[in-house]
């Protein structure tokens, strides 16, 4: 279940956003994979971060609660999550675990960059 | 895990997930899901209180098989709680998108009555999801896997208090009893998997030490206010009736 494997790339959008490129799959296994691009992300200063699930393959209940603990991480820090990328099945499970409330969802890069005040 | 067959469209492990509901639907439970009935999913980002990982493991022999563990667990789930407290559900097994009907013991004879979801199920794991008014809102996830020379059997619950009376009483000992609850819970388990001398392990990480004060409102929900507001109606009416002529 956990043998998975997640990458996790940061690069810089603008001055205050960061996006983070996922692909592969996301677990509870994927902590050290997202916890250390949101490192990298904060030491560039962002202070707006945006998940990009493109390249995203598979998602399990283990990799929504990770993202919870990412939310809670940027929350604190007072870095507004946005997300993009997302297929049609895991932009409604997003909506079925109501992360999508704490999470902003666009449908592409452009937008979600367009979208920094929300 | 059940992946899907390449090029059918679906992401690989899209049929685990249950399918979208905006609020919760009762099957047979009559009048005891009045709980659950048409109230949302809430899960950590919803909740009230503090939120917590809380998790709980135990180590069992390699021989048994990290899905033959899942399927005895879907299958006997309520078999495994501490008495007293009954968990009902509508099939055979737990399955994603099956709404399951509980009643929970909270102490001092006060009976809980709430429900939990079935937001996602694989051969290796399960997830449970909580409706507005439960004790907590968030996810209970079972899951088993190969660990070394073990297998080991994990309960983990990311959660915050639903409401600020939920909160008050989880600081004031309900933590307590939940960790009572899923030690003995994994260890019913345990002994059913024939590893009688097995030891329930638990880590607790507060992942959030905010209360989120904009939720506070759920009280309205509160699952224990109501459950105890009906029984105490339902004796009143009962009182009220006339008795019979001799």
């Amino acid at each position: 279940m956990e043998n998975s494997v997640t990458c996790a790339k940061v690069r810089k959008a603008d001055g205050l956003t960061s996006v983070i490129d996922i692909s592969g799959d996301v677990t509870a296994a994927s902590e050290p994979a997202l916890m250390s691009a949101y490192e990298e992300a904060a030491q560039q200063g962002a202070r707006r971060l945006i998940l990009n699930f493109t390249g995203l393959e598979y998602m399990n209940s283990g990799g929504i609660g990770m993202l919870v603990t990412l939310l809670v991480r940027a929350n604190r820090n007072r870095q507004p999550l946005a997300a993009y990328g997302l297929s049609a099945h895991y932009r409604e499970i997003f909506e079925l675990t109501r992360l999508d409330e704490a999470i902003t969802i666009y449908d592409d890069e452009r937008s979600a960059l367009a979208g920094g005040g929300s | 895990m059940t992946g899907n067959p390449a090029g059918e469209g679906r992401p690989r492990g899209a049929a685990n997930w249950a399918a979208k509901v905006d609020r919760l639907t009762v099957g047979e439970g009559g009048s005891r899901g009045h709980n659950v009935a048409g109230r949302r999913l809430t899960g950590p980002v919803q909740g009230f209180g503090k939120m917590w990982r809380k998790t709980y493991w135990i180590e069992v022999s390699p021989e048994i098989a990290p899905k033959a563990v899942i399927a005895i667990w879907k299958e006997h789930f309520g078999e495994f709680w501490p008495k007293a407290n009954r968990f009902e559900a509508p099939l055979i097994s737990l399955g994603a998108g099956d709404v399951a009907l509980l009643d929970v013991s909270v102490g001092g004879g006060v009976r809980l009555s709430t429900g939990v979801f079935v937001l996602y199920a694989d051969e290796e794991s399960f997830t449970l999801m909580t409706p507005e008014g439960h004790m907590f809102a968030g996810w209970i996830t079972f899951s088993a896997e190969r660990a070394g020379a073990a297998t080991q059997v994990q309960a983990e619950i990311l959660m915050r208090a639903n409401d600020p009376l939920y909160e008050l009483a989880m600081s004031c000992g309900g933590h307590r009893k939940e960790d009572q609850f899923w030690i003995q819970t994994l260890s019913s388990l345990a002994r059913r998997l024939g590893a009688t001398t097995a030891v329930v392990r638990k880590r607790t990480i507060c992942v959030d030490s905010r209360r989120q004060w904009r939720n506070a409102g759920m009280i309205w929900h509160n699952s224990m206010v109501r459950t105890t507001m009906r029984s105490m109606t339902s004796t009143f009416a009962r009182r009220r009736q006339p008795k019979p002529a001799p």
